[in-house]
């Protein structure tokens, strides 16, 4: 903020200050009622019983016994949160390796772009809210392939290159791990239509005069990718990093928050409820953060 | 751009050793043959990846039509034998289709208006202005897309149930209002910029904002024209692609939103809610169908749930076709940057 140098700048300037105000009045005041306030509450209700009656809600203080339940006697919770937080990584990274990937593909000029591209956003739109819920539940599809392929017998490709590749026996749990990857692909592939967006329109930032003057310095393609695109989009990273971590907190399949809400919903237990929510939510911000600074270390800004 | 790089990798090799003239046209066949080497195995890759995604939604169309003997008939696979829209009768009858497909469409369009127009706002404050504590304020925007809307379940949820603007209804009635099952508090949210993803709108319409050149404004206050007169004439008109598109998914979202539906508007029947309750409104009618309390095979109420699923993807599927453009062209050409 500049210092008030003679009375008329100020007088602009306050007025222009009060006008800002005014068009961002909308978030202050909803920031401060459905945010600030239940946020805190919610805080407060972690370390209290809440006990609802008729008209009314009572919060008796109980210390830390919320979060001692949560962690000590509930039997899911523990369990849910460390499972909850490796897939997060491991889906997080997997999708952001596929969304970058098929962003420079789709960056490229061939006919039926434009259709590519709308289908490869159609998850943003068909799977968002109880679609995503519903589509991993219990699913037919996958039952009758699963019956199909029993009776025929038949043998998958995959399934020997699998086989092939645990015998191996080098780093066998790192292979278990990218076979789930592959084996959910599709559900990377839902959950990357932002991203691959996000990262295209980083790329379409980029310079073209960037990649001639590499190429007359002798890069290869492959060395401007690294060298070029790379670094151009690095920042395009972060975003979209902070964007699919989020995105995975706010999953209607998130079994973190399924069994939150079910501790709210169906056991009334308002006190434990905001107590595991709250862990959750630390415990993903300083995820968040740590991950996030690693990586804006070695982001390059070019401008 | 960067692909077109890619592609002209085995290109570049070739200029280097294409120093003797005669070997040219050997050297051209060779770059074609690359040139289309890599447009197949492209293609393969993203014909395979676009069949991935588009795979359930035809086979859900495909279950959707089959009578219940062909879901347990081994033979039938992606065809029908037995053709009926019986399915579609018995979802649209079980969801109230009509009456949740207007609820649902009145809900998002208002909701979808309202937020894209306070987002507007928000965002062209935090855009051109300059005040005091302004990046505090933007944190707070920041922090509202991290913070997920769940941890704050619980208190809203009491928050509306026993309602109470400063104790003021308490003191008049003696009683709390139990706002919880009316839209109210849901249009008061999202008046307030905390509906569903509206952190997300802010910064995307901040962003663009930003880009507008301030001559423009400056021209306009020049002229005569007042902040609110520049901004509905000057600004709103140039910022018509990320209005469409945020308001394009602001209608999306609430469309399939199970989140803050279930929490405030439990009691209008919508799309949503209804779809996601579909199953169990299955047995219960086959119940008192038949008289008989007997468990629905998973088979059939799957078959039930697809074609449910189908009817509330049917018009964002029509929407997408008509304003693919207003969804993905634009939002790319943004040009997000942190």
């Amino acid at each position: 903020m500049k210092k008030k140098l003679n009375g008329k700048v100020s007088g602009l300037e306050k007025r222009r200050a009060v006008t800002g105000y005014l068009f961002i009045s909308p978030f202050i005041l909803g920031f401060l009622l459905f945010m600030v306030k239940p946020f805190l509450q919610s805080l407060y209700m972690s370390f209290c019983d809440v006990q609802v009656g008729a008209g009314s809600f009572v919060m008796v203080r109980n210390g830390i016994y919320n979060y001692n339940y949560a962690f000590r006697v509930d039997p899911e919770y523990s369990r849910l949160l460390i499972e909850g937080f490796t897939k997060m990584f491991v889906y997080s990274l997997a999708i952001m390796v596929f969304s970058f990937f098929v962003s420079l593909i789709l960056n490229q000029e061939f006919h039926g772009r434009a259709l590519v591209r709308a289908i490869f956003f159609l998850p943003v739109i068909l799977s968002s809210g109880v679609i995503l819920g519903l589509e991993t539940d219990n699913s037919v599809i996958a039952q009758m392939h699963a019956t199909v392929e029993e009776s025929m017998t038949n043998v998958s490709v995959t399934a020997v290159l699998q086989e092939i590749l645990k015998t191996a026996g080098i780093g066998t749990r790192a292979y278990e791990t990218v076979f789930e990857l592959i084996d959910n692909i599709y559900d990377i592939a839902l959950a990357s239509g932002i991203q691959i967006i996000v990262f295209l329109s980083g790329l379409q930032t980029i310079p073209k005069s960037m990649y001639e003057a590499a190429s007359i310095e002798g890069c290869t393609a492959w060395e401007s990718l690294w060298k070029v695109t790379f670094p151009m989009v690095s920042s395009i990273f972060l975003v979209n990093w902070v964007y699919t971590i989020v995105d995975f907190c706010m999953r209607s399949d998130n079994e973190v928050m399924t069994k939150i809400t079910d501790t709210m919903v169906d056991q009334l237990n308002y006190g434990l409820s905001s107590a595991m929510a709250w862990c959750y939510f630390l415990l993903t911000i300083i995820f968040l953060a740590i991950s996030s600074f690693l990586i804006s270390r070695r982001v390059y800004y070019y401008e | 751009m960067s692909n077109t790089a890619v592609i002209s990798a085995p290109a570049d090799k070739g200029k280097l050793k294409s120093k003797d003239r005669p070997k040219m046209s050997a050297l051209k066949k060779k770059k074609i043959a690359t040139n289309v080497f890599i447009s197949i195995v492209r293609f393969i890759l993203l014909f395979g990846l676009c069949f991935m995604i588009i795979q359930p939604i035809l086979n859900k169309i495909s279950v959707s039509f089959m009578t219940e003997g062909d879901l347990y008939d081994p033979v039938v696979i992606n065809i029908p034998a037995h053709f009926t829209t019986e399915n579609y009768q018995l979802a649209v009858k079980l969801m109230s289709y009509k009456q949740a497909f207007k609820n649902s469409m009145i809900t998002s369009l208002t909701i979808g208006l309202l937020q894209v127009a306070v987002c507007t706002l928000v965002g062209y404050g935090f855009a051109r202005y300059e005040f005091p504590l302004k990046s505090f304020w933007f944190g707070c925007v920041l922090l509202m897309i991290i913070i997920p809307p769940q941890i704050m379940s619980t208190s809203l949820y009491l928050h509306f149930k026993f309602f109470d603007v400063m104790g003021l209804s308490r003191l008049l009635t003696g009683n709390t209002i139990n706002l919880r099952g009316s839209v109210l508090p849901y249009y008061m949210m999202s008046a307030g910029c905390m509906g569903l993803k509206n952190g997300l709108y802010i910064y995307l319409i901040r962003q663009f904002f930003r880009n507008i050149p301030k001559e423009l404004e400056e021209a306009a206050y020049v002229d005569g024209a007042g902040t609110l007169k520049t901004f509905i004439i000057i600004m709103l008109p140039d910022a018509k692609p990320i209005l469409t598109s945020c308001f394009l998914f602001a209608f999306v979202w609430q469309w399939t939103d199970g989140f803050y539906s279930r929490m405030f508007l439990g009691n209008l029947k919508l799309v949503s809610t209804s779809l996601s309750s579909i199953a169990d409104d299955l047995s219960t009618y086959i119940a008192s169908q038949t008289g008989v309390q007997s468990t629905v095979s998973t088979a059939y109420s799957n078959c039930i749930l697809s074609t449910g699923t189908l009817l509330i993807i049917l018009p964002l599927i029509i929407l997408y076709l008509f304003a693919q453009k207003g969804f993905v062209e634009s939002l790319s050409s943004t040009g997000i940057k942190m």
